[in-house]
């Protein structure tokens, strides 16, 4: 890491570059094998996870969505062994994780970094000690140790706070420290428990947008846990839905996002999903009165070019009238959905979107 | 008052000073280790150690059970084998440290619980060992309480150290026992009381400021 690593927090660019093959390092994979995990407690047996065969490439971001106790956490956790597996193996650049010594897991631990929900500073420690323990712990010499704390405060633009305490730190400070903290080993795997959960949409915004700056400069993997969808939409190369200790739908994020299969996804995407305009919704109705009445039609698309309205217009040789419309890209591919009056005559199957009928509405008042 | 008794004043004075702080030093060097096990191999704890800490954890109930001045008493035979002398101060520091200790270990060992856990977690997290996780993490997250309760440690010791006095340790207990009490000598009795509250005093100030600081980072 140079000084020209400095994060420069840029706005939101449409395409993510998904992680080129070709370079493809080898360092940062992780590959699950028929993983479950069973708490014992007092209160009877609690089976978190099930089954879970996945394979998570080098520099990729990869997020683990899911409801509350879906079994996220002890996923993730399985993954630097703070949790182990019942069941199944859970292999770090091909090698099977269960059988490491104490003196492994310490090394394994020091290539993974992890952040947490809340943060996890030490109160008694300033920034720099904070940032400096994985390197004391390490036993790095003093000054290089000083020279990769600068580094990495600069990276997470946290100059100027090395010697506050943590009680005296925003949120998005606070894990701005957790980030250097956890990058100062020079980890290859980054683990995000909930990193933003704490924290208001804007701070959030900010945090996720270092997270990708860091994949991108650093390379790493980035796993990360969120049950919220816009997180994932925000940040992720591809994503995991968790119900019930299983993997119910993977894939890339905007193919999940476009055609979500499961019940559990399309709940926890129903947040970013838009009712129709209160006014509409009320005045609608199941089938045409009129000649004059106006059709209400769901247009949707998913990885196609951005739909030629135009062509909207001439395909049903008239009036086409934008009422609501979502319209993003993710990775590159465009995913939206519009909602539009027809005339009553107009024929969807002409269309050259996806089409549904909501319902009939009179015409303009 | 006399040049004498104010001599023996002065020398009781440092005697209960260095009852005290003996003793107190080897509450701290016992009672953290012992607190730090007692946390790190209970229920939850990450060097777990169920019946070492379930043994540890009674001896130090029953020790907590038995009143300062009977504690003294039986372990005459105890202190006789470790300072070959019965009285004097030496021979009170042994009873004292032994009632301190665990007294000190449990107070510390709250502090310590009290410490989050997602801290041992991210310590875990970046590879450190069980022993950097209790000196980098349990240890200076949990000062401020550990100097809280040495403090309420070191008041409750200058107290049980008066009552050694009455065995003949010497000590300010002592000077006021012989010459207060039984001699009906007031002023001394007042004089005794006086240094006594203003040592408590500054103990109980210089905590409680060492604890604030700690705390208002
Ligand atoms: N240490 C534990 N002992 C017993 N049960 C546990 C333990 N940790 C987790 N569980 C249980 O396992 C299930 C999965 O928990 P987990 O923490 O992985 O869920 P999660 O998806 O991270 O939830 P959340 O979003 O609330 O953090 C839950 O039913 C939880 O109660
Ligand atoms: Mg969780």
């Amino acid at each position: 890491m140079t000084g020209a690593l400095a994060i420069g927090v840029s706005e939101r660019s449409g395409a993510r570059v998904v992680p080129d093959v070709s370079v493809r390092r080898i360092a940062g994979t992780v590959r699950f094998e028929g993983l479950g995990k069973t708490y014992t407690s007092s209160a009877g047996e609690v089976q978190a996870l099930s089954d879970i065969n996945l394979e998570i490439e080098a520099g990729e971001i990869y997020g683990i969505i899911g409801r509350s106790g879906a079994g996220k956490s002890s996923l993730l956790r399985s993954i630097n062994r703070l949790e182990s597996p019942s069941e199944g193996r859970v292999l770090v650049d091909g090698e099977d994780i269960a059988g490491l010594n104490e003196a492994g897991l310490i090394r394994l631990r020091r290539r993974i970094g992890m952040i947490f929900q809340h943060f996890n500073l030490l109160a008694s420690k300033t920034v720099r000690e904070n940032v400096a323990l994985p390197l004391l712990i390490a036993g790095v010499p003093k000054d290089e140790a000083a020279t990769r704390v600068a580094e990495v405060l600069k990276l997470v633009g946290l100059e100027g706070k090395e010697d506050t305490y943590p009680s005296r730190l925003s949120g998005g400070q606070k894990q701005r420290v957790g980030i250097a903290r956890a990058l100062v080993n020079r980890p290859e795997i980054l683990l995000c428990d909930e990193a933003t959960s704490a924290l208001d949409p804007e701070t959030t915004l900010s945090i996720l947008r270092l997270l990708r700056d860091i994949n991108r400069r650093l390379g790493l993997t980035i796993i990360l846990i969120t049950h919220e969808m816009s997180v994932i939409r925000e940040v992720c190369h591809r994503v995991l839905v968790l119900e019930r200790g299983q993997i119910v739908e993977t894939g890339p994020v905007w193919q999940v996002f476009a055609r979500p299969q499961h019940d559990a996804t399309q709940a926890l995407l129903a947040p970013l999903k838009r009712d129709l305009p209160a006014d509409l919704a009320a005045r609608l109705r199941p089938r045409a009165e009129s000649l004059t009445d106006l059709h209400v039609v769901e247009l949707t698309f998913a990885g196609e070019a951005a739909p030629d309205l135009a062509a909207l217009s001439a395909a049903i040789n008239g009036p086409v009238r934008l009422v609501q419309a979502a319209v993003e890209r993710i990775e590159g591919h465009a995913i939206g959905r519009l909602v539009v009056l027809l005339p009553g005559r107009a024929d969807l199957a002409r269309l050259p979107l996806a089409a549904r009928s909501l319902g009939h509405v009179a015409a303009d008042d | 008052m006399s040049p004498q008794m104010i001599d023996r004043l002065i020398s009781a004075f440092f005697d209960t000073v260095l009852m005290v702080s003996a003793s107190a030093g080897i509450a701290v060097v016992a009672g953290i280790p012992l607190a730090v096990f007692l946390v790190i191999s209970g229920p939850g704890g990450f060097f777990p150690a169920p019946r070492l800490n379930r043994v540890l954890g009674a001896i130090v109930n029953g020790f907590r059970a038995v009143p300062f001045i009977v504690l003294l008493v039986a372990l005459i035979p105890f202190t006789r084998l470790v300072t070959g002398t019965t009285i004097g101060v030496w021979a009170a520091v042994v009873p004292l440290a032994i009632s301190a200790t665990p007294f000190f270990a449990r107070i510390a060992e709250v502090s310590l619980r009290e410490v989050d856990p997602g801290l041992v977690e991210a310590a875990q997290s970046i590879g450190a060992s069980r022993w950097q996780i209790v000196r980098h993490v349990l240890l200076p997250e949990a000062l401020p309480g550990i100097i809280g309760g040495f403090t309420i440690t070191v008041v409750s010791m200058i107290g049980a150290s008066a009552m050694a006095g009455a065995v003949g340790a010497g000590g300010l207990g002592d000077v006021a026992i012989r010459y207060g009490y039984q001699r009906f000598d007031t002023t001394i009795m007042v004089v005794v009381i006086v240094i006594l509250v203003a040592l408590v005093s500054l103990v109980q100030i210089s905590g409680d400021t060492a604890v604030r600081r700690l705390r208002a980072r």
